[in-house]
């Protein structure tokens, strides 16, 4: 049951996409979706659908596995639109049913709050599609670098993330096992009251922390051990090198960012 | 018919419908009879794991049986808790299984579990500290400051306390030095004697299964290969050595004396046996 957890699956693959260098994969993405931000018709979205199916093709990403990815935030869209649908101030009412009533503006707003969620989420799907996490946290050090200077740990921040990264499958694995023992003595993870399922976790995750502490601390060990004294002085196995194809991806989103800029002043756009 | 557990024609599939559809085990028939010590080796693969996992319900087969006092365990959810509690089953390595505040409560999870009253709680609790042999001075403590052997006996503890007719243990021994091996495999085979339960125990040592099991339950490829006491089946070393298997040192010796011409008899796996066939031999007497 556990083992069904995915966070930000990445699939291995060789197209343009996944040979981009992921610093530009991170920054393109922080662009889109201050991009998004900046859209205020539907013909800009429609220019931002046009603009994500052309990135998936690209990257062989199916529409599918896309839709897999929004499930787990359905309710939150739908609760999003619910709220800006009904609760937005405004004349022209469609309909009311009780204290609840539905607004032309509040039916647009709601349209605009699904449909840049929709894109933001599908947006930084594609990057964790095509990039694998640590290339991402790789990605992410070299661009916090600069900040350094200003005592800002980056390389600690980017060992801490893929040291978490590193250990998910691990504390999963462990997860199930201790499961497993303790159903073997009679625990039941999945009967009674809300109150007596919390109290059954209890000898699930107790048994987890104190595994992942002493993990921890192991993994510390095994770090000094081997001279590990923070990022100062290393140097890496993979570098990573700017290619043409980013600097085609970098136009493409210079573009991108042009056309939704220019389209943002275009008042009399729907 | 005095077995208390048997497996029929039992068979999972992991991943059934994917690609990567394997069988863990398949056509797996045994039956465990009351207060047998059924040892059970095999290369790490072979399906040791699947197998004891199915005989206490915590894995459902894909198809075939198992049954606890002729009842099919997988009948209902009611049965197969029920036949948790019947069929004790310790993990490896089961120190990571223990939560609570002391040793005494950590135990006692199983029958208060079972819905036991305080005094048979407690009664088991004592019982079961004594049969694996952790001492009573450390019920008091908290399991997690315990050392390595101490926490492995009060999670054995933790099983025992539920009284199992069948007790199944996955690599107790693992990881304990050789005094910690010795005085373990004791304590099992005293909560066999005493209550008559049947012992599974799945092991990597042959020295171990040698000197303990009634019986011998060799796993391959998710099948079970052969069956028979210790004698039969150390007998046909080939064999055990194409599936990646070892022999005691015991039966080594005895087959390398035999190479060099010395007349040791056959059917020699203990360190005990070797001694008094190599004594009669010398002195014509055995000591």
């Amino acid at each position: 049951m556990l083992k069904d957890i995915t966070l930000g699956q990445f699939f291995p693959g060789k197209t343009p996409a996944h040979r981009l260098d992921p610093r530009t994969k991170i920054v393109l993405t922080f662009v889109y979706i201050i991009a998004l931000f900046f859209v205020h018709s539907f013909t800009g979205y429609a220019f931002v659908a046009v603009t994500l199916l052309a990135a998936m093709r690209v990257s062989r990403v199916k529409p599918r596995a896309m839709i897999n990815g929004l499930r787990p935030l359905v309710l939150l869209i739908a609760i999003t639109a619910f709220i800006n649908a009904f609760f937005t101030a405004g004349d022209d009412v469609i309909f009311r049913i009780g204290f609840l009533r539905m607004t032309w503006d509040g039916l647009r707003r709601a349209a605009f709050m699904l449909l840049r969620v929709v894109f933001l989420v599908c947006g930084s799907f594609l990057l964790t599609y095509t990039t694998a996490p640590l290339a991402i946290t790789d990605g992410l050090e070299r661009l916090l670098s600069p900040l350094e200077k200003l005592r800002f740990p980056a390389h600690d921040l980017a060992m801490i993330m893929s040291i978490a990264l590193r250990f998910i499958p691990t504390l999963i694995g462990e997860a199930d096992k201790i499961v497993s023992a303790q159903r073997a003595r009679g625990a039941s993870f999945d009967t009674g009251s809300i109150v007596q399922r919390a109290k059954a976790l209890l000898p699930l995750l107790i048994p987890l922390f104190v595994s992942a502490l002493t993990r921890a601390t192991e993994l510390a060990t095994a770090m000094e051990c081997r001279c590990y004294n923070g990022g100062d002085g290393r140097t890496r196995l993979h570098e990573l090198h700017f290619t043409r194809l980013d600097a085609a991806a970098a136009l493409l989103g210079t573009v991108f960012v042009a056309v939704i800029a220019v389209m943002s002043r275009l008042r009399w756009l729907v | 018919m005095s077995a208390i557990l048997a497996a029929e024609n039992l068979c999972h599939v992991y991943g059934a419908g994917t690609p990567l559809e394997t069988a863990a085990i398949q056509d797996v028939n045994i039956e465990i009879e009351k207060g047998e010590l059924l040892g059970v080796i095999g290369h790490t693969g072979s399906g040791k794991s699947t197998f004891i996992q199915h005989l206490n319900a915590l894995l459902c087969p894909s198809s075939g049986r198992v049954l606890l006092g002729g009842e099919d365990i997988n009948a209902s959810k009611e049965a197969a808790r029920r036949a948790r509690f019947r069929v004790g089953l310790v993990f490896q390595y089961p120190e990571y299984q223990l939560f609570e505040e002391t040793s005494r409560r950590d135990i006692a999870f199983g029958p208060r579990n079972m819905g036991l009253d305080g005094d048979e709680v407690e009664r088991r609790v004592l019982r079961a500290a004594d049969f694996a042999g952790v001492d009573g001075s450390l019920l008091e403590h908290s399991p997690l400051e315990l050392s390595g052997g101490q926490k492995r006996r009060v999670a054995i503890a933790g099983v025992i306390a539920m009284e199992p007719e069948v007790l199944i243990l996955d690599e107790p021994t693992a990881g304990l030095d050789p005094a910690g091996r010795e005085s373990l495999l004791k304590n099992i085979l005293r909560y066999r004697d005493e209550t008559g339960a049947a012992v599974v125990l799945v092991s990597h040592s042959m020295d171990d299964v040698a000197r303990v099991a009634d019986r011998l339950a060799v796993f391959r490829s998710g099948r079970i290969a052969m069956t028979g006491t210790p004698g039969e089946i150390f007998r046909r070393q080939g064999e055990l050595e194409d599936m990646g298997l070892d022999v005691p040192a015991a039966a080594k010796i005895a087959a390398k004396l035999r190479a060099r011409g010395v007349a040791v008899p056959e059917g020699i796996y203990t360190l005990e046996g070797l001694r008094a066939a190599i004594c009669a031999i010398k002195e014509g007497r055995p000591c």
